[in-house]
């Protein structure tokens, strides 16, 4: 057992990983000798526990002495284990002031979890975005093969420059989940209502992949981070780039605005935002989960309301998983998924939903 | 060496078997699956047995405590019981007392801190000055909260007034319960029935005052269990301190009719030291309530 | 330690008609078990109640584990995954373990304190028969529309109140009353211990059993109305619209996890101290040398219990408290240490220079010495906060708490259950299978849960149906461990069950050569009634 366990400083995917921060390399050295300590420890009373299994034991004729008592003995082993313990705690602290220390960033995100995605907002420019697992479902269901990186990749990573502090803002949409990425030794809650502070500087530039570390519901295990870290130059490149694409996202949503699609359009584009975002709870046939989340199929809702039925996609309903996805879609895709709904699984209600529907509730006009 | 044990260990009291226990435990079966049921189909609007499993779980428990008691009075009225016994039953009741106070503590604990850490972080204080900024930046912090991050409004209830009364008339009301016991403890059973007639209706007035108060909250100031930590706060404290003031009121019901029927005697008289160290308890609790939701 | 004078006065059988009126019939039937009063018959319901409540939250983790057996989604959809993840835990916690260690403590209080039952024994049974009506309300929420709870054991508010299904209110109830069974159980032993001993049974002379229960008692007074709390504030908040954890109403979901850990923490040590004392109980009599270190024993027992009321956030490192507070809860973590190394150095100072032999109950006590320091140790490595923040919900978690509560608590109770079992049916039980209950176990409990500290530290979060790449090698073994030690289980299940149908050879009072003890100088299989007369200990 312990032979194994020296083995784990050495392989990768048996220890923790250093990472690719001061601060998480500091970790490392901590958790390193935390194992050294314990590992001593564990030898020394282990080993004095076996030598008087092997020379005390009765089959060999030990017989018992009869001491029960020892002042003196006792006292060691108080006091010395409590040196033991500052001698661990004092660079721990050190570490954790490090850590907690968020002054003075460089570039600020706010992270937001919702049920089951991640959105990153950057502070300090007009960018933002969700960023959702990629994997896909064939290959959970053991249909495809799984790729290299199953489970652990998004459509949108997130992207921060190397060599700065870049300071996280953390929270949540509906329930608690944890922003975890191993490589930078970050870990923190998003607590709704709430906005928990974290920082990294990170060395290299590289993919750093990680996971939703807090329960937070049906497909908690299928909520993972990517973070690409670019030099600077790269960096600024990349989000000039991105405030330009949001710019022509925006102009383009208004061009689409005067414009109708078909309803094989519609019921494409809607076929693939359903599986893609609603299905998750929603299921892929519209089922839902009974007692959890609704169905969709031939429900009160998808036959008739069609306004009510825009509405909760665009509000979502407070207090309950169905969140707001007005800043997930756009207007043209809210409008697709919607005919959709109410034309699949046996709805078919002819219903026919174009992007100014959607933009006169959200906009009312 | 032999040597005969003490005389006070001689006399070990084993109760027969009993029905009643068997009988608590369904009743809290029923009410368990009852109570959840209702809670579900009353939100939901939707017809269905709970209510009826809760009651009839409810009723289980009150015969089943009739029962179980009668027998005990039985019993101990026989002479069955030994010291022993009566030392366990006090022990028993005072750490029955004490699971009551750490189930207190929670509600205590939670109003602590929404005052002291959450409600203040929400208004940007310690660590969490970017939770005001970014999600809350309209919220002020401050306790009453009178107007919630989520924008709901109320108002809060003033300590003087009905709550002054209140908090009088328990204190007064432990006092001639004490004067009760005294009463018991000195045979004198003229004064031990008027005290414990008058702790008695102390205690259903300030139930009566308690009602009232809840009404002009929830009329008059807004007050509900819906306006935030604050009203939640004040509701499950106070509640669950008005459901144990009910329970006592009852319990010194009881005593006073089985007093009436010439039960208990200057020094046999378990049940009723009972029902006093609850009411002192219930009544400590309030004092704690009174100084910490009302005053400060 | 103890002299019996007066033993002889023990009736040995139940048809002792001349004797006191209370003395009747063992009564027959159904009827003995719903209404006995009878600590040692309500004993043997709380132990066989745990064992099955074993059996049916380890059937949940052996779906836990086949569902872990390859990276993808093969036998069960993630939520239902998460509700055996939820309900294992919860069966474990409060429907093994707990009752398993009350179960013993009926059995044996009395008779170690030289009482006649315990001191409330209507009550007693009240206590015991709640249990099996909560756990029927938890198990059939399985069923209601929408599933069980799926919050995990810990069920973090928003997503157990905002969020969670229709069975919540269930879950709540039963949580309610399984409370209720808790603390009458807790009152009754505190009591008998307090009122009932035996004259010359002195505090500083009771066997350690009875101390580290009487200290878990009072935990479990203290900490087991906070869970009631919390769990009524999950259901105001879902049904009737407070905010108690909800930002908007002024609330914090953290408010949660502080009053949830305030029982939590104080709830693992109820798991542990009653174990401690055990394994106090058979290292002597198989060194053949006292207890080294009774007295620190005693105060390392209530040094933890304290001590324990101060810690409950280090499970709540990532939840975003000042620094100031995670210091503090670090080093009164790490304090706690102390007092349980002075136990574990006792243990073994036990055993130095004693004569030692190795029956089966001393096999499972040294497996526990030693694997639950292993346990211990990784839990000290989680109170580092800058390493828990990488540790926090990993495997590496699932690991340490698996050792301290498999090879150490349910270790514990097996060492027990191996200890007096003679004492209770008065015949030895099979030693060949014992020993192979042992072997199997020992090994495959490492395999099933010493990879998980790797797989934590590679990075694989907890409360997951499906995993990447990187994990699917160890998983497999965690998992083909976790089948064979499932199936170890099945060999003790036989052998008591042999055991209560009376085969084996009949053993004399005193079992093993040099137990100490009240309940070594009664007969065995122990009397329906002990001790109607007390004994005298000197
Ligand atoms: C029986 C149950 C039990 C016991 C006894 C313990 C004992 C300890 N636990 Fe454990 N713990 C759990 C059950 C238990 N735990 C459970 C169930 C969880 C997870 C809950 C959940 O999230 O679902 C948990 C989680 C948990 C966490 C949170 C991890 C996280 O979620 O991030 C932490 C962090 O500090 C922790 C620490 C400790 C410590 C320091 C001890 C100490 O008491 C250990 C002390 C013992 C030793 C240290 C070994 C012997 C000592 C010596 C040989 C002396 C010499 C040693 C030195 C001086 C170093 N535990
Ligand atoms: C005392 C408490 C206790 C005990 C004894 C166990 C015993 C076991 N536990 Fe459990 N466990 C917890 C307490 C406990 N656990 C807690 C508190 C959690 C956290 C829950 C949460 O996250 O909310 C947890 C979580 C947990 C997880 C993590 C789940 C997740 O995060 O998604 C896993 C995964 O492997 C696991 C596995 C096991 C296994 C294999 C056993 C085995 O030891 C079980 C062995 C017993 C049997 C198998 C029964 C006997 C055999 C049969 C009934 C016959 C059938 C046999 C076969 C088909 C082979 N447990
Ligand atoms: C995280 C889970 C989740 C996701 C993702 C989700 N929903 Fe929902 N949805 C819910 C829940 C929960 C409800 C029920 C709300 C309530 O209780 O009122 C709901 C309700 C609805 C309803 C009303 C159904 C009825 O009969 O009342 C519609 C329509 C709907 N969702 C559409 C969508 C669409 C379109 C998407 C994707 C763009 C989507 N949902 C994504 C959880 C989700
Ligand atoms: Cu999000 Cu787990
Ligand atoms: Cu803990």
């Amino acid at each position: 057992m312990l032979a194994l366990a020296t083995t784990a400083s050495e392989r990768s995917d048996l220890n923790l990983r250093p990472g690719v921060t001061d601060i998480s390399q500091q970790v490392y050295s901590l958790h390193m000798m935390m194992f050294f300590i314990c590992v001593v420890i564990a030898v020394i009373v282990f080993g004095l526990m076996f030598y008087s299994m092997i020379r005390h034991r009765k089959s060999k004729g030990a017989k018992p002495a009869n001491f029960h008592d020892n002042v003196k003995v006792e006292i060691a082993w108080t006091v010395v284990p409590f040196l033991i313990l500052i001698g661990m705690a004092v660079p721990a602290a050190n570490t954790l002031i490090a850590m907690e220390d968020v002054s003075k960033p460089d570039l600020t995100v706010l992270v937001t979890g919702s049920q089951w995605k991640w959105h990153y907002k950057y502070m300090d420019n007009d960018v933002e975005f969700f960023s959702i697992m990629a994997t896909q479902q064939e290959q959970i269901q053991n249909k495809f093969t799984k790729g290299e990186n199953y489970l652990l990749e998004v459509d949108r990573p997130l992207v921060i420059p190397t060599g700065q502090k870049v300071r996280f803002l953390i929270t949540s949409d509906d329930v608690i989940h944890s922003w975890w990425v191993p490589d930078f030794a970050v870990k923190k809650d998003a607590n709704p209502g709430f906005i928990n502070e974290a920082w990294t500087n990170v060395n290299e530039p590289g993919v750093y992949r990680g996971q939703c570390a807090e329960l937070c519901g049906k497909d908690h295990g299928f909520m993972p981070i990517v973070v690409i870290a670019k030099d600077p130059a790269d960096y600024e490149a990349w989000i000039v780039e991105q405030e330009a694409i949001a710019r022509r996202a925006a102009e383009e949503e208004q061009r689409l605005l005067a414009m109708s699609m078909s309803m094989e359009e519609l019921m494409a584009t809607g076929k693939r935002v359903h599986d893609s975002v609603c299905a998750a709870c929603h299921m892929p046939n519209g089922e839902g989960l009974p007692g959890v989340f609704p169905a969709i199929k031939g429900s009160q809702i998808a036959l008739e309301d069609q306004e009510a039925h825009i509405d909760i996609i665009v509000y979502g309903r407070a207090g309950t998983a169905m969140q707001s996805f007005a800043r997930q879609l756009t207007m043209s895709e809210i409008a697709a998924v919607v005919t959709y709904q109410r034309n699949a699984w046996n709805n078919n209600t002819g219903d026919m939903v174009q992007a100014k529907d959607v933009n006169a509730i959200m906009n009312g006009n | 060496m032999a040597q005969e044990a003490p005389e006070e260990y001689q006399k070990y009291y084993v109760p027969e078997q009993s029905v009643w226990p068997i009988v608590g435990a369904v009743a809290l079966f029923l009410i368990a699956v009852g109570a959840a049921n209702f809670v579900v189909e009353s939100v939901r609007e939707e017809p269905g047995l709970g209510g009826y499993t809760l009651i009839a779980g409810l009723v289980m428990l009150i015969v089943m405590i009739f029962g179980w008691f009668k027998n005990q009075i039985d019993e101990s009225m026989s002479g069955k019981y030994s010291a022993q016994l009566g030392r366990s039953y006090r022990q028993g009741m005072l750490w029955f007392i004490f699971s009551e106070v750490m189930f207190f503590a929670a509600f205590f604990g939670a109003l602590f801190y929404a005052r002291a850490i959450a409600v203040p972080w929400l208004g940007g204080a310690s660590n969490n000055a970017m939770t005001n900024e970014v999600l809350w930046p309209a919220f002020e912090a401050m306790w009453p909260l009178t107007l919630t991050p989520g924008g709901t409004e109320t108002q809060a209830m003033g300590w003087l007034g009905l709550p002054l009364y209140n908090t009088i008339i328990l204190l007064v009301s432990s006092v001639t319960l004490h004067y009760a016991h005294v009463g018991i403890e000195e045979n004198k059973r003229g004064q031990l029935k008027v005290m414990l007639g008058l702790t008695i209706v102390l205690g259903c007035i300030f139930l009566g005052l308690q009602g009232y108060e809840y009404v002009h909250a929830y009329r008059d100031l807004g007050l509900t269990l819906q306006s935030g930590i604050y009203g939640n706060t004040f509701f499950l404290l106070t509640g669950f301190h008005g459901l144990h003031v009910t329970l006592g009121t009852i319990i010194l019901i009881v005593l006073f009719l089985r007093i009436m029927k010439g039960h208990f005697t200057s020094d046999e008289h378990f049940a009723f030291q009972a029902g006093a160290w609850y009411w002192h308890f219930v009544d400590v609790v309030w004092v704690m309530l009174f100084v910490c939701v009302y005053i400060i | 330690m103890s002299t019996v004078t007066d033993t002889a006065n023990t009736p040995a059988t139940d048809d002792a008609h001349g004797h006191d009126d209370h003395h009747h019939h063992i009564p027959k039937g159904l009827m003995r078990w719903l209404l006995t009063t009878n600590h040692k018959d309500i004993g043997t319901l709380y132990l066989w109640f745990a064992f099955i409540m074993f059996l049916v939250g380890g059937a949940m983790a052996m779906v836990i584990r086949a569902e872990l057996f390859q990276p993808g989604l093969q036998i069960v959809e993630p939520n239902f995954f998460n509700q055996m993840t939820t309900v294992h835990g919860l069966i474990m916690v409060f429907g093994a373990v707990m009752p398993a260690f009350t179960g013993l403590a009926n059995w044996l209080v009395p008779m170690m304190i030289g009482a006649p039952d315990m001191a409330l024994p209507r009550m007693n049974n009240w206590s015991f028969w709640i249990l099996p009506f909560a756990f029927l309300i938890l198990l059939s929420s399985l069923f209601v529309e929408g599933g069980g709870p799926a919050f995990g054991w810990t069920f973090y508010a928003p997503l157990s109140t905002t969020y969670s299904g229709d069975s919540t209110a269930l879950f709540v109830f039963s949580v309610h009353i399984m409370g209720i069974s808790s603390i009458m159980g807790a009152i009754n032993v505190i009591v008998t211990i307090f009122n009932m001993r035996a004259p010359g049974m002195t505090y500083m002379k009771m066997p350690l059993f009875v101390w580290t229960w009487l200290i878990t008692a009072f935990l479990l007074i203290a900490v087991m109305p906070v869970l009631a709390g919390v769990v009524t504030m999950v259901l105001t908040d879902k049904y009737f619209g407070t905010s108690f954890f909800d930002a908007a109403g002024g609330g914090d979901p953290v408010l949660f996890q502080h009053i949830f850990w305030f029982f939590g923490h104080p709830e693992v040590y109820i798991m542990i101290l009653p174990a401690f004392g055990i394994i106090s109980h058979i290292v002597p009599t198989f060194s053949r040398k006292k207890l080294f270190g009774y007295a620190s024993m005693v105060y390392a027992t209530a040094s933890i219990a304290l001590l324990s009321f101060i810690v409950w956030a280090h499970h709540m490192f990532t939840t975003g408290m000042p620094v100031i507070a995670e210091l503090f809860f670090m080093i009164a973590t790490m304090i706690i240490a102390v007092p349980t190394g002075v136990k574990v150095f006792n243990w073994v100072a036990t055993m130095w220079r004693g004569s030692i032999s190795f029956e089966v109950p001393m096999l499972f006590a040294i497996a526990f010495i030693i694997l639950f320091t292993v346990g211990g140790l990784s839990g000290l490595m989680l109170a580092i906060v800058p390493v828990d923040f990488q540790y926090h919900d990993t495997y590496f978690v699932v690991a340490h708490f698996h050792y301290v509560l498999v090879t150490g608590a349910i270790f514990s109770i097996m060492a027990a259950v191996y200890y007096w079992l003679p004492k209770w049916t008065g015949r030895m039980f099979d030693i060949t299978l014992a020993k192979w209950h042992f072997w199997c176990s020992l090994i495959s409990v490492n395999v099933l849960f010493f990879p998980m500290h790797f797989v934590g530290l590679a990075g694989m979060p907890r409360r997951i149906p499906d995993y990447a790449l990187q994990f699917a090698d160890f998983n497999k073994w965690i998992s083909i461990g976790g089948f064979a030690f499932g199936l170890s289980q099945l060999i003790f299940l036989a052998l008591v069950i042999k055991a209560c149908r009376k085969k084996g050879e009949k053993v004399s009072s005193q079992v093993w050569d040099g137990a100490e003890g009240l309940e070594w100088e009664i007969p065995s299989p122990a009397p329906y009634h002990t001790f109607d007369t007390p004994p005298v200990v000197k």
